[in-house]
Formats: structure tokens, sequence, C-alpha cells
């Protein structure tokens, strides 16, 4: 008897592929879904197209480069404080 | 039914837990938060159970709306962290629990700061229980540095507490209005609970050491003690804003660097408390209301990110990042039931999340504050980066260790899937959430399409760039050094210099006066006779016209004599009678 193959899913290279390009249709449409809603910009530099997008974009992107370069200083290695 | 402070049913409660046994206490604890619940739900506003004490008056029963929502929170809360830790069998964690979880509504429903400072302290010995609960050496001194910590920010309220007392006359709780060091002093204890950046080093410190189930309650209470009295005794403190704001940024950036999951959610507490410190320090009625709702959704999500990650905990051991991965083949369920928390900390569209925060950074918007909202819409993106894909990805996904450990018992499921409704309830339809906040009546309408619109731009693109980044984000296995740095090498370094200032000093003192001076009292006595017979008896020695060896000579046959105790009797009387005359002359 054969044993029950086990479900493994999201391993296969060929289902990443595809949430790859899932992700990135999802993206294009919230971007696209704004054509339609009727956005109240308050602070006048946040009034573009894709303003959100942009900010999420670039705003992980500085927090993740930010947290590497703090890396640096901070990281220890796990016995540090084991004496 | 007459009103008495819910606190009375968890300390009764738990004080009875040693009686049950087995899962009939399992049962007993679920039972009084459910009781306490529907205690609340039918208090009356008003102050009642007023005692005098030292001419004060305290008030341990105090309603009203913001109170009610608190209270609201933390027994459902704790209804379902009882359900979730239905398998533990360990009363003293059941008791600890219930005297930590009591003490926190006593805190909420206290009218005047004496009896909030009481319960207060109550609440950081009961909680430290359930981190040395885990029995091992980390959590062990982990819980050292976490009591020793809430004891200095308790000590720094109690000061407060008497500056303000002496100053008003008063010792009710209300709004602060003036700033003068005694206020101070209070905000300062009060943000020690809050865990603000510089002193919030105990929450990442301390709760990840704790037990399965210890995490998951510790998560909700100590914090939104906190910010619940954020709320009442300090709205629009501007100088919140800036903390606030301060802590959103600051709990990703480490979270981001964290290897630990529960390390992960800790960090990220404190970015969430960050959302509810600023709508605190903004202060108008619907931020206030925003800060209460939030707490309110956030302690259910966050709990049940921690009781995913407990449950992972609990069935592999392991709790490092780079130790698991691949636990979607065998836990799926606590892999959706943790994914909805996940999106619901994300304030993803649908979730509690979103129709929670929303109300605050609304409130950076409608009272102009470019930079605050800046800072929150910013925030609000590095949550999904951190929290919402980053706990599920690496745990659950990324690399397979090969751990196959099956699916989490099933009252744990239970109560993961109990709160993960309420996650998507409240996210659905808010309504009622809105309706028992505290600060007027709230017709804020989350769902509009372009708000929809633009939060999903901002976590999609945040999803994208945490891919884009990932080779960045790799695990390591390493810790990131925070403020507990200065404590804990400060603590060894104060400890190496007393060390070596006084016991140095001491051995010196050893050297000198017991060994050197008694040792040379002690030498000088044992010979004495000896010496004495030599000095007496070498003159007349040398008299009798005897000199160089057969003086040594004859030295050394008196110290033989003394030494062997053959001495004629008459010598040793004779030099005793001499110094009997000499004590006698030097008198």
């Amino acid at each position: 008897m054969q044993p029950k193959k086990e479900f493994d899913y999201f391993d296969r290279p060929e289902v990443i592929r595809k949430l790859w390009i899932l992700l990135y249709i999802v993206c294009g449409l919230t971007v696209v879904g704004e054509l339609f809603a009727h956005r109240h910009p308050h602070f006048g530099f946040d009034a573009f197209f894709g303003f959100s997008a942009v900010l999420g974009f670039v705003s992980c992107a500085a927090l993740i480069l930010f947290s590497k370069l703090v890396a640096l200083l901070l990281k220890a290695r796990e016995d540090y404080y084991d004496d | 039914m007459t009103d008495f402070p819910p606190v009375v049913l968890f300390i009764l409660g738990a004080l009875l837990v040693p009686v049950f046994r087995g899962p009939a206490r399992n049962w007993f604890v679920i039972l009084i938060p459910a009781a306490a619940f529907l205690l609340i739900a039918n208090l009356q506003a008003g102050a009642s159970w007023q005692v005098s004490f030292l001419g004060y008056e305290l008030t341990f029963l105090r309603v009203d709306k913001l109170s009610k929502v608190f209270g609201y929170i933390f027994t459902l809360n704790a209804f379902a962290a009882f359900i979730y830790a239905f398998y533990l069998r360990d009363a003293t964690q059941h008791v600890a629990a219930l005297f930590y979880i009591g003490s926190a509504l006593g805190v909420v429903f206290a009218g005047d700061l004496i009896s909030l400072y009481l319960f207060w302290e109550i609440m950081a010995v009961a909680s430290t229980m359930l981190i040395l609960a885990r029995k091992s050496q980390k959590s062990l001194g982990a819980g050292f540095r976490y009591v020793l910590v809430h004891l200095v920010g308790g000590l720094c309220l109690l000061a407060g507490i008497l500056f303000f007392i002496s100053q008003t006359g008063t010792t009710a709780f209300e709004a602060m209005t003036e700033r003068n060091l005694g206020t101070w002093l209070i905000l300062i204890g009060f943000l020690v609970n809050a865990a603000a950046p510089p002193l919030h080093a105990w929450l990442a410190d301390a709760y990840p050491e704790a037990t399965v189930t210890g995490g998951v309650i510790l998560s909700a209470y100590t914090t939104k003690t906190a910010v619940y009295t954020l709320i009442r005794g300090y709205p629009g403190w501007e100088i919140l804003i800036v903390i606030g704001c301060l802590m959103t940024l600051y709990g990703i950036v480490y979270a981001l660097l964290e290897n630990d999951m529960r390390r992960i959610l800790a960090y990220s507490i404190i970015n969430q408390v960050g959302f509810m410190v600023t709508g605190v320090g903004i202060g108008t009625a619907m931020a206030l209301n925003g800060a209460a709702a939030h707490a309110f959704c956030h302690i259910i999500y966050k709990s049940l990110l921690w009781m995913s990650a407990g449950a992972v905990l609990y069935m592999t051991g392991k709790s490092r990042c780079t130790d698991l991965g691949g636990l979607y083949k065998t836990m799926p369920w606590t892999l959706i039931f943790g994914t909805i928390g996940a999106l619901a900390i994300s304030s993803f569209p649908g979730t509690s999340g979103f129709t929670s925060k929303t109300l605050i950074i609304e409130q950076s918007v409608a009272q102009h504050l470019v930079w605050v909202w800046l800072v929150l819409e910013i925030a609000s993106a590095g949550v999904f980066l951190h929290a919402g894909i980053k706990f599920p990805y690496f745990v659950f996904f990324a690399k397979d260790n090969g751990l196959r450990p099956g699916e989490t018992n099933r009252t744990m499921l239970a109560a993961m899937g109990f709160m993960a409704f309420l996650c998507i309830f409240l996210g659905v339809y808010p309504q009622p959430l809105y309706d028992v906040l505290p600060f007027g009546e709230v017709h804020y309408q989350a769902y509009t399409l372009s708000h929809v619109v633009s939060q999903l731009q901002l976590l999609m693109l945040s999803a994208l760039v945490f891919f884009l980044f990932l080779p960045l984000l790799k695990r390591t296995e390493t810790i990131s050094l925070d403020t507990d740095w200065f404590y804990r090498k400060g603590g060894r370094a104060a400890y190496r210099v007393v060390d070596a200032l006084f016991n140095n000093l001491n051995r010196a003192c050893d050297r000198m006066l017991a060994q050197g001076l008694t040792g040379a009292v002690n030498r000088f006595a044992a010979n004495a006779p000896a010496r004495a017979s030599s000095w007496l008896l070498t003159p007349i020695y040398r008299l009798q016209g005897r000199n160089g060896d057969a003086v040594d000579n004859f030295r050394r046959r008196i110290q033989h004599a003394f030494d062997a105790g053959l001495a004629p009797l008459g010598i040793s009387a004779a030099v005793s009678g001499l110094f009997v005359v000499l004590l006698f002359l030097l008198r």
C-alpha cells in the first residue's frame, strides 16, 4: 500500500511561480481600483494617482534597509548574555 | 443584583482553584471570566464600594463607559484564554492568571489613585509568576528582570501619586490638567507598563520566555491597562503623540530583526500600543474612542496571534524561525487562525484592525497633523511586513525543517476559532463595538471605496516588498540588543566593580587582622613562656662565660623543653609570677 502523499502544494516551484504572478496582478488591480474611487487627499502632496501604493512600497523598502543598517550595530550572538 | 467590583470574583475564584481537580478546575476557571462579563454588563454607572483609608476616600468601583469597555474585553479575552488553556493542569498558573487578570480589572474600575496603585503592584507580581512558571533558566532570569523593572516603575508611580495628593489634596483619578512633578512621575509610571521606549525592553525580554498560555494572557493586560490609564488620565498630552509615533516604528524595526516568533509578536505589541498612545495624545473624543476601540480589537487579534504561536511552541517545542517552517503541512488550522490574526493586526479590510485603527488615523487627518499621519501610514504598511507576513511566512512556510508535529489539541483550536470569528465579525460589523465606546456616538464609515482601495494599495505593495526583499530578511541565529543591555550588562559591570572593591577590601582586612594580627598575638602568647625564660636565662648563662654556639644551643634547649612540655614546673611558675609582677607594675 502506498503511504498517503503529503500535502506539499506550496513547496512546488510552479505554484510559487503562479503565486508571484498573482501577487503582481493583485498589486496592479489595487492601483487600477483607484480609478473608480473618489479620494479626498487632504495634505496636497498625497494627491497624485497611486499615492498609497508608492508610500507602501517606498516606506517598506526603507524600513527593511534601515533595519539592516541598525542590525550592523545591534545584532549579537544568541549566547551574548550568557556568562 | 447588588454591584460589586469584578476583581472580587477573580480573587475568590483564585482562592478556590486548589479545591478543584482535573478538568473540573479548567471548567471552573473558564466560568469566572464569563460570570465577570455578565456582572460588568449589568453594572450601573457611578461610584460605589468607597472605603476611608488614612483620611482618604478609596473607590473600588467606579463605573462609566470607559471602564466598562475595558472590562468587557478583559473578561472576554480571559474567557478565550482559559478555553485555550484547557489542556493545562498547572494550578499555579491558573491562580497567577486569575490574580493578574483580576487586578487588571481592579485598576480599570478603581476610582482613585491609591487603590489603582494597589492593583497595579498585584499585577506586576502575579504576572511574574506566569513567566517563572516556564521553569527554565532563561525564564528565571527574565522574570527577575521583569519584576525589578516593574517595581521601579511602580515606585515612580507611587512617588508621583504622593506628590499629586500632597499638591491637590485629592486622590481621585481623573484627567490630569496640571503639569508638575507629580503628574509627570505618574505618567512615567504608566509609560513603563505601556512599554514606551526606552522603558519597553522588559516586554520583549520577558514575554517570549513565559509559558505557552502565559504568553497569551500577558500579551493582553499589562500594556492595555496602561493604555486605559493614559486615556483616563492623559488625554491630549502632546508628548504622547511623539512617544506613540516612535513606538509604532520602533516595534517594526526590531520585529524585522527578530528570529524568535514570540519575540516578533512582543515587538509588534509595542508597535500596536504606539497607535493607541498616539490616539490618546491627539486627544479628541473620536481619537480617544479610536484608542479604546483599537485596544479592544488589538487584544483579540494579538491574543489570537500568541495562541497560534503558542500552539506551534506547544507542539514543536521550538520558537525560533530558523528552527521552524513548513508547518502548513501538518498544522493547517493553526495556520488559518493565525493568518486571520495576522490580517487583523495589519488592518486588512474585512478584519477588526481596519475598523478600529482607521479611527485614529482619520483623527490625525482631521487635526491636520501631517507628520503624525505620515508616520502612522508608514507604520501601517510596516505592520503587514513584520507581523502580517513575516510571522506566518517563516513559521508555516519558508524552509521546511522537517518538523511534522501534527495539529494541536481541539480546545486550543476552539479558542483560536472563537477569536478569529471575533476578528472578522468586528471587521464586517463594527457597530456593536462602536456603540460601547466611551466618548460620544461614533458615526464612522470605514468601508468607503476610497478607504479600502488606499489600504489595499498600501498593504499589497508592502507584501510585494517583503517577497522582493526576502533575501535581506533571511533569519539568522542572532538576537538584537535593546535597552535592556544597559541593566543586563550594566548590572553585571556594577556587580564586578562592587565585587572587586569590597571583596578585595575584605580579603585585605582578613590578611591583616584575622590572619596577620591575631596570628601574631597567638604565636606570641603560645611562645611567651619559652621566650621569657630565654630572655631571663640567657644573660645569666652568658655571665657564666659562655657565648656563641653555646648560647644558641642553650636557647634551643629551652625552646625544645617548652615545646615538649619538659620544662621544670618551677620555671613556668616563676615566669607566670614575673608576668603578674609586670602587669602590676604597668597597671
